[in-house]
């Protein structure tokens, strides 16, 4: 029997949870004060994502970085990985919001998307 | 001189809601001016996600959010000027800017939003002991070299302040590549989300000390070391308690600080709680037509009621300017009591009020499991459990005008411990 | 011979006496450890004018501190740098030492400091009533004034360096060997004459040279900066009365509308120790109180300390301590007010001995840096149709333009670090305190410096303020 002590996140309380977990499956959850610690407990035991946010250089554009985001929350543990890949990534302008600007990042079949609006350089 | 029926100062996300709730109410002679080079104000920094779960029901990082709004601005094809820096407002509502192609101009508003944001508290106002080496920056100023110009302010960081900005800056430093050691944190709780705290600090084992302040900067040309200590109930410094952290940075999240030089040049009243206008329930200051919201107004946790709230100013600015606001007939103050320390608007006028008044309050410290309790007179009308109010997380309540007579003498809105 | 005259130093002692002899037709170098000048004792003080009450009859700081006060109002209208008569007070508290107050009084007197009056408390309470309640009476001194001790400098460091004085910087004085004729500094630079006003470390020029030693004990001064929205606090300077329970404190406006509160005094080992301290600050602060209650010191933008280079012989050693060497040490306090007095003396001993020329085509002038509050609407219409950069906002706190940093980086003696930019053109001394317009002035020394922005630096080689750009050190193992 393994034990996780966590903190709650879904709202100021902060709870502290204590979660067992019994040949990778959840047996309980507790010290949570509503439902949605239980629900975020299991979650972040059995299969916690997060979202990556980053930025990558721009070429031709009228600012020299746009900022990035993975298009869904990925497992925790490849954020790194997803921030070296996109350490080699650059983009041309103009860039569009939801431009796809790395495809299946650290192979999590998550793609990287940029999240701003960047014109060409008028130059 | 040039005339607007309204300015808004400020291009930011308070700035963008006013003037598109402006001009949906039926206001179509509006100008913002943005003092930087594109609009969106900090949101465009804020790369982070988390922004307009209120908004849009789908979590937007901070230029997604601005961008929703900055479409909006241009479909309805509402004038701004960028690079522009007001100058001056007079409380005739003149206004005097500046930029490289128009030179200095004056207009003439029949009303302005003031929505120019905060700015943070900076090193020199915290006094820290030791010397002024390159290395010490506010989070907010090594979230713009990071997010918007690439570039590291360090290496090796330990940051003072677990604000939002703070801890978000822990782990965007972190993913591009720095060491960030520790946080401390002064008072014995974190102004900072939860969510921030697990995902920002913990994911990176990056420790958060509570009740800790930093007692000496070492380095006379660069930071080279940081000492960190305890501190007691008065916040002093326990000796014996220091550690000392060879770093190259510090990063300081440590308040932020409504901008209003501009409006005190008007003659606007800021309250000395909020740093901000005191405002009414039109969001309107003491002088008739000057409106506020966002930041500047009082310093939000969320900019979904950032957006909310110059909503609310942009279409009582269209009231004024098109048809006038009904005439204030008794200004009801909004008294505070328990831990509440300030509420926006701080005054309702019953003829003006909406069917449906929201009231924005922070608490000044934590208190879990009490009430809030609103009183019109002596008579109880909200009477709400709270699970937990903390300083960081703005609270409202929903005041209805059927509670309000003329003969109405104060409203009370209160905590009461459990 | 490389120079007629090295000077050893570019604070403001050094940069007067440069000033003076670009008057002449002598090849004259100036010789800095720092990359800019005014980064020692000079950047740090308490930005006074002094009357020239304070020093004792018959001392050179007696006699520099009213000559150079006299010459202050001319040079700040020729050379443009801020400057304000704005009379001091000197508060005394106690009825027991109003005797102190007459001295002082008398000591001006025997000085030759104009206008001096003994003002009882309804006078004192009429000119600020923000002071306490209990003064008794105070010294008014009418002529004591306030400057920019960032502008002064380098207003004679550029018009020195427009008229042809040649600027060495990052130079640290190491050897001084004496030659046929004259000196050898490093080993490179050789000069009929040497000038040392090298601030807190003028003791170690002058004792490698002279068999008769001298020394300079750094003591150190800590101060606290209020926000401009004090300014109207007080408009004199208010000096406290020294008694025997020590020297007081002083509370100050600036020229640029600030309040500053300091200096204690405090003896260091270290002539780099320009830290602050939680003691030092505690006690200004508490000092300070007693001049005026209720300071707001919630408005600090800023605390800082800086050096005295304090003589140990208690007088400013101006001589020709060697021959051809010639020592401008000691200078502590009133050392800012006397700057031009011991500029034109200093000049004098080394004009006395070279028998120089006038120089051709001397420059008289000198313009300050644009302060765009300062011009009228139409005045700063123009300059933005003639160079865009003056409608550029960068500092908001100070109403700092592009244009007025980009002149400041082109100068010269130019800017090279964002605290020199600072200094000139006051961008980031503002209440956010540059968190704004760092990155925006570093962008603009870039571009006008040729230089990638990890070479941008806050004061000096060593204080890079960027360390690389974005994922260029990801080190994490998974």
């Amino acid at each position: 029997m393994e034990t996780r002590e966590l903190i709650c996140i879904n709202c100021p309380m902060g709870c502290n949870l204590t979660v067992q977990i019994e040949e990778g499956e959840v047996v309980s959850v507790t010290g949570n004060t509503c439902p949605r610690g239980k629900t975020y407990g299991i979650s972040e035991v059995t299969h916690p994502v997060r979202m990556v946010t980053s930025i990558i250089p721009v070429e031709n554009g009228e600012i020299p970085m746009v900022s990035c985001k993975t298009a869904v929350p990925v497992d925790k543990n490849k954020m790194f990985e997803i921030i070296e890949a996109l350490a080699k990534v650059s983009v041309k302008a103009p860039v569009h919001i939801g431009d796809v600007v790395l495809a299946d990042a650290a192979q999590t079949g998550v793609d990287v998307i940029a999240t701003k609006e960047v014109a060409a350089s008028s130059l | 001189m040039e005339t607007k029926q309204l300015v808004i100062i400020g291009g930011g996300p308070a700035g963008l809601a006013a003037a598109v709730a402006a001009k949906k109410a039926g206001l179509d002679d509006i100008l913002i001016l943005e003092r930087d080079t594109q609009l969106g104000g900090i949101l465009n920094q804020c790369i982070h996600n988390g922004f307009g779960l209120h908004t849009f029901k789908e979590e937007l990082t901070g230029p997604e959010y601005a961008q929703r709004f900055i479409d909006q601005v241009e479909e309805l094809g509402i004038p701004y000027e960028l690079n522009s820096m007001v100058l001056n407002i007079s409380k005739d509502k003149a206004i005097e800017y500046v930029n490289k192609d128009e030179g200095v101009k004056d207009i003439q508003a029949d009303a302005i939003i003031l929505a120019m944001g905060c700015r943070e508290r900076p090193a020199g106002a915290l006094s820290i002991p030791g010397y002024r080496p390159a290395g010490v920056y506010s989070a907010g100023t090594a979230q713009k070299l990071v997010n918007i110009d690439g570039y590291m302010p360090g290496k090796e960081v330990v940051i003072l302040g677990s604000g939002d900005i703070g801890l978000i800056m822990a782990r965007r430093m972190t993913f591009e590549g720095a060491h960030v050691h520790t946080v401390a944190e002064l008072m014995p709780f974190s102004g900072g989300l939860k969510r921030n705290i697990v995902q920002c600090l913990q994911d990176f084992d990056i420790p958060l000390e509570l009740s800790h302040t930093v007692t000496n900067i070492k380095g006379k040309e660069r930071v080279e070391s940081i000492t960190i200590a305890e501190v007691d109930e008065n916040r002093k410094p326990i000796p014996g308690t220091e550690v000392e952290y060879p770093c190259d940075t510090l990063l300081l999240s440590c308040g932020l600080i409504p901008e209003n030089e501009l409006s005190q040049e008007a003659g606007v009243e800021l309250s000395k709680i909020t740093n901000g206008p005191v405002v009414n329930e039109s969001l309107e200051t003491n002088i008739e037509g000057i409106f506020a919201c966002g930041n500047v107004l009082h310093v939000h946790d969320l900019v979904d009621f950032v957006s909310q709230e110059a909503a609310k100013a942009g279409e009582k600015a269209a009231k004024y300017v098109l048809e006038g606001l009904a005439e204030s007939t008794n200004e009801i103050p909004i008294e505070t009591g328990g831990l509440v320390r300030y509420t926006v608007p701080f005054t309702v006028d019953p003829e003006r009020m909406d069917d449906n008044q929201v009231v924005r309050f922070r608490v000044g410290n934590v208190l879990k499991g009490g009430f809030v309790n609103v009183y019109v007179d002596d008579e109880r009308k909200i009477h709400r459990k709270k699970m937990i109010m903390a300083p960081g997380e703005m609270e409202d309540i929903i005041l209805k005008k059927e509670w309000i007579t003329p003969n109405t003498k104060c409203i009370r809105v209160e905590t009461e411990e459990a | 011979m490389d120079y007629d005259v090295l000077i050893i130093g570019g604070g403001v002692t050094g940069t007067a006496i440069a000033y003076e002899l670009a008057k002449t037709d002598l090849n004259v170098a100036l010789i800095e450890k720092e990359e800019d000048v005014c980064e020692g004792t000079t950047k740090a003080n308490s930005a006074i004018v002094h009357a020239g009450f304070d020093a004792k009859p018959g001392t050179l700081k007696a006699k520099l501190n009213v000559e150079g006060a006299k010459l202050m109002p001319e040079l700040a209208k020729l050379l443009d740098f801020d400057y304000k008569n704005n009379g001091a007070l000197v508060l005394c508290f106690d009825e027991e030492h109003r005797p102190g107050v007459v001295e002082l009084y008398e000591r001006g007197l025997a000085n030759g400091v104009e206008g001096l009056q003994i003002l009882e408390k309804e006078q004192v309470k009429a000119l600020e009533p923000n002071v306490s309640d209990e003064v008794v009476c105070a010294l008014y001194a009418p002529t004591s004034s306030i400057v920019c001790p960032f502008g002064l400098t380098y207003a004679f460091a550029e018009n020195a360096a427009d008229n042809g004085v040649q600027f060495i910087f990052n130079e640290p004085v190491e050897t001084i060997e004496k030659i046929d004729g004259g000196w050898k500094v490093n080993d490179k630079y050789t000069t009929k004459t040497i000038v040392n006003a090298a601030g807190v470390y003028a003791d170690g020029i002058h004792n490698d040279v002279c068999p008769e030693k001298i020394q300079i004990i750094p003591r150190r001064g800590e101060y606290t900066l209020l926000d401009r929205s004090t300014g109207n606090m007080c408009s004199h300077t208010l000096f406290q009365l020294p008694t025997k329970a020590g020297k007081g404190v002083l509370i100050t406006p600036t020229v640029h509308g600030n309040i500053m509160i300091g200096p204690n005094a405090q003896e260091v080992e270290n002539k780099e120790n320009t830290n602050t301290t939680p003691e030092g600050q505690a006690e200004i602060r508490q000092k300070a109180l007693k001049t005026i209650p209720n300071i707001p010191f919630n408005k600090t933008i800023r605390t800082f300390s800086g050096l005295r280079a304090t003589p140990a012989n208690g007088d400013f050693v101006i001589a020709e301590s060697a021959d051809g060497f010639f020592d401008a040490a000691g200078i502590e306090s009133p050392g800012l007010s006397s700057a031009p007095a011991i500029g034109k003396m200093v000049a004098g001993m080394i004009e006395e001995k070279l028998k120089p020329g006038k120089r051709e085509n001397y420059k008289a002038d000198r313009k300050g840096f644009v302060n765009v509050k300062k011009l009228s609407k139409e005045e700063w219409e123009k300059l933005i149709e003639k160079d865009p950069d003056y409608g550029t906002i960068v500092c908001r706190c100070e109403t700092v333009t592009a244009g007025s940093i980009k002149d400041a980086l082109t100068r010269s003696v130019p800017a090279v670090s964002l605290d020199g930019i600072k200094r000139r053109t006051r961008a980031g001394m503002g209440r956010c305190q540059s968190g704004f317009c760092a990155p925006r002035s570093m962008a603009i020394m870039s571009e006008v410096m040729n230089i990638p922005m990890e070479e941008i630096r806050l004061s000096n080689q060593k204080s890079k303020l960027i360390t690389g750009k974005v994922k260029e050190d990801l080190k994490h193992g998974n």
